[in-house]
């Protein structure tokens, strides 16, 4: 982990509520897809996790939601403002595990973390297939440019405006050799249920976002995990449903 | 002698910055990030005899100059802390720690405070009766001054090293309380614990935290913390520990001002993790500017 100053070289809205900010820093702390930035917004005292969308050379991309009035506060940025985000934090999605024909499963917000692990698995020669899902056509983004990757890309909206009408699980391809996928909690759930194996990307309220606070604990399988140190990302294996 | 040195309790410490419990760990995530040995010395994680999960979540709730937690005592338990948090920190940290112990029963504290008295590594036993995140436990030893000077006697006649007993703000006056632990043994205070609080969603209109409420810490909180180690440091004569929101090295001389031997410093590690070692490095600077030359004066 490190803490840098970055500066904002865009921040655009790309669909409703949706915007992307790229950043320019020291990245060297990202190594792995899957990881997220926790960002210092003046006026807030916690700071903001977001998880990383791409990250080349000295340029890192984010997509966020206007959520709340942190994030309401990000979208009025402009290019050339200074940041301070914590990098480098959380487990990131390991690629080794994929296979040869791994499948992506994204929802709304969960969509962006997914673009840099296909990035990396493209690079590694595998044959990659996303499922994007949303809830209507206007909140799509990103389809071309994981198209532009080389991926297979299945689009499905809840209202069936725009793809595969449905939930991400009814755009799952016949055969894929594992799963990676990030989302809300009950687009997990039914992932998980159909998904032989894979991993998971989780969320919850945290207060450091590097494992000193014990804000976003929850139980495993293999014990207790911090949300932010030891995961976001848990694999299917040791993930223990509450309700 | 260093111009930042302090007694603790009879142990010298080199300077009086301290991290707070609940917000360094057992040490080792910000151990990653810099020479932790830096540190006058730091408070660890609460500890209990068993092993706990802590609350449900949400857990954490954001708020004007603060935050609210309820994380609920979550730690691996005594033993486990022993046999592998301490010899992990041992490798990194070569000071004298301070342990922070709770508990839901007297037995409790004195059993956790002993086990933890043996250990080389702990300088100071630092007793949380303050704890506003437990049912039945924690808070409700530092709310009467019958149970508080109860406790603190009780854990005192088994240890040997210095007892720092850390109070809960969460009470009609302070100084009973405070007058209460010096006269049953305590050999220094620390104070405050976080305010109670709570926050509900505009959405759910539910509460955001699962416990409902929790404790209010961060900037907001450093005029109460100020007035309350006011009150408490003239009104016992065992030194006391201050902290509560505190975020800067004008806010640790302030603190100082208001009678503190030491400071603690909380939240402020979970926004800005250097933030313990800026601190020690501006102190110096910051008391020239006020003409402060010694931090303890003799």
């Amino acid at each position: 982990m490190k803490d840098v100053i970055f500066t904002i070289q865009e921040n655009t809205r790309i669909a409703p509520s949706t915007y992307r900010m790229v950043l320019e820093g020291d990245t060297a702390e990202i190594q792995r897809p899957g990881q997220f930035v926790n960002i210092r917004l003046d006026g807030f005292f916690l700071r903001r996790p977001i998880s990383v969308c791409d990250c080349e050379g000295t340029l890192l991309t984010i997509i966020y939601k206007t959520v709340g009035k942190g994030t309401a506060a990000m979208a009025e940025m402009e290019s050339g403002f200074k940041l301070s985000l914590l990098t480098g934090l959380g487990n990131g999605y390991d690629t080794q595990a994929s296979g040869d024909t791994p499948l992506l499963v994204g929802g709304g917000a969960g969509v962006p973390p997914m673009y840099l692990l296909a990035k990396k698995l493209r690079e590694e020669g595998k044959q990659v297939t996303v499922i994007l899902g949303f809830n209507a056509k206007e909140e799509i983004f990103f389809e071309e440019e994981f198209r532009s990757l080389g991926c297979e890309v299945i689009v499905t909206t809840v209202d069936g405006s725009y793809g595969v009408k449905g939930f991400v699980t009814d755009g799952f391809p016949e055969a894929y050799s594992y799963v990676y996928t990030c989302g809300p909690e009950p687009m997990l759930k039914a992932v998980y249920q159909k998904a032989k194996d894979g991993q998971f990307s989780f969320e919850e309220r945290m207060g450091c976002g590097f494992g000193a606070c014990m804000g976003c604990s929850c139980r495993t399988i293999t014990g207790y995990k911090r949300i932010c140190k030891d995961g976001p990302i848990l694999r299917k294996g040791e993930i223990l449903w509450e309700d | 002698m260093g111009r930042l040195n302090c007694d603790l309790c009879g142990i010298q410490i080199d300077n009086p910055i301290i991290p707070a419990s609940g917000t360094f760990g057992y040490g080792s995530e910000f151990a990653a990030l810099y020479d932790i040995n830096i540190l006058g010395t730091f408070s660890f994680k609460g500890t209990t005899k068993e092993p706990r999960f802590g609350n449900e979540t949400p857990r954490i709730a954001e708020c004007a100059g603060g935050m609210l937690n309820s994380v609920g005592l979550q730690n691996p338990g005594v033993e486990k802390v022993i046999t592998e948090e301490l010899p992990k920190l041992k490798e990194v940290f070569h000071k004298k720690v301070m342990a922070n112990v709770s508990g839901f029963s007297e037995e409790e504290y004195v059993y956790t405070a002993k086990r933890l008295d043996q250990e080389e590594m702990v300088g100071w036993i630092e007793l949380n009766i303050s704890c506003p995140n437990v049912h039945g436990g924690g808070m409700s030893f530092g709310t009467k001054a019958a149970d508080a000077a109860s406790v603190t006697a009780a854990v005192k006649k088994e240890i040997q090293k210095p007892l720092i007993v850390k109070l809960s703000p969460n009470v009609t006056d302070i100084t009973e309380i405070a007058k209460a632990v010096a006269d049953a043994g305590a050999d220094g205070i620390s104070l405050i614990n976080t305010l109670m609080g709570m926050r509900f969603d505009l959405k759910t209109g539910k509460p955001i935290l699962a416990n409902v409420t929790g404790g209010l810490s961060g900037p907001a909180i450093f005029p109460v913390a100020l007035r309350m180690v006011y009150q408490v440091a003239n009104a016992v004569k065992v030194p006391v520990i201050g902290m509560g929101g505190i975020s800067s090295a004008e806010d640790v001389l302030e603190m100082r001002m208001a009678g503190a031997r030491a400071v603690e410093i909380g939240a402020a590690n979970l926004t800005d993790p250097f933030i313990c070692k800026t601190i020690i490095e501006q102190l110096p600077e910051v008391m020239d500017k006020y003409g402060v030359k010694q931090w303890q004066e003799m």
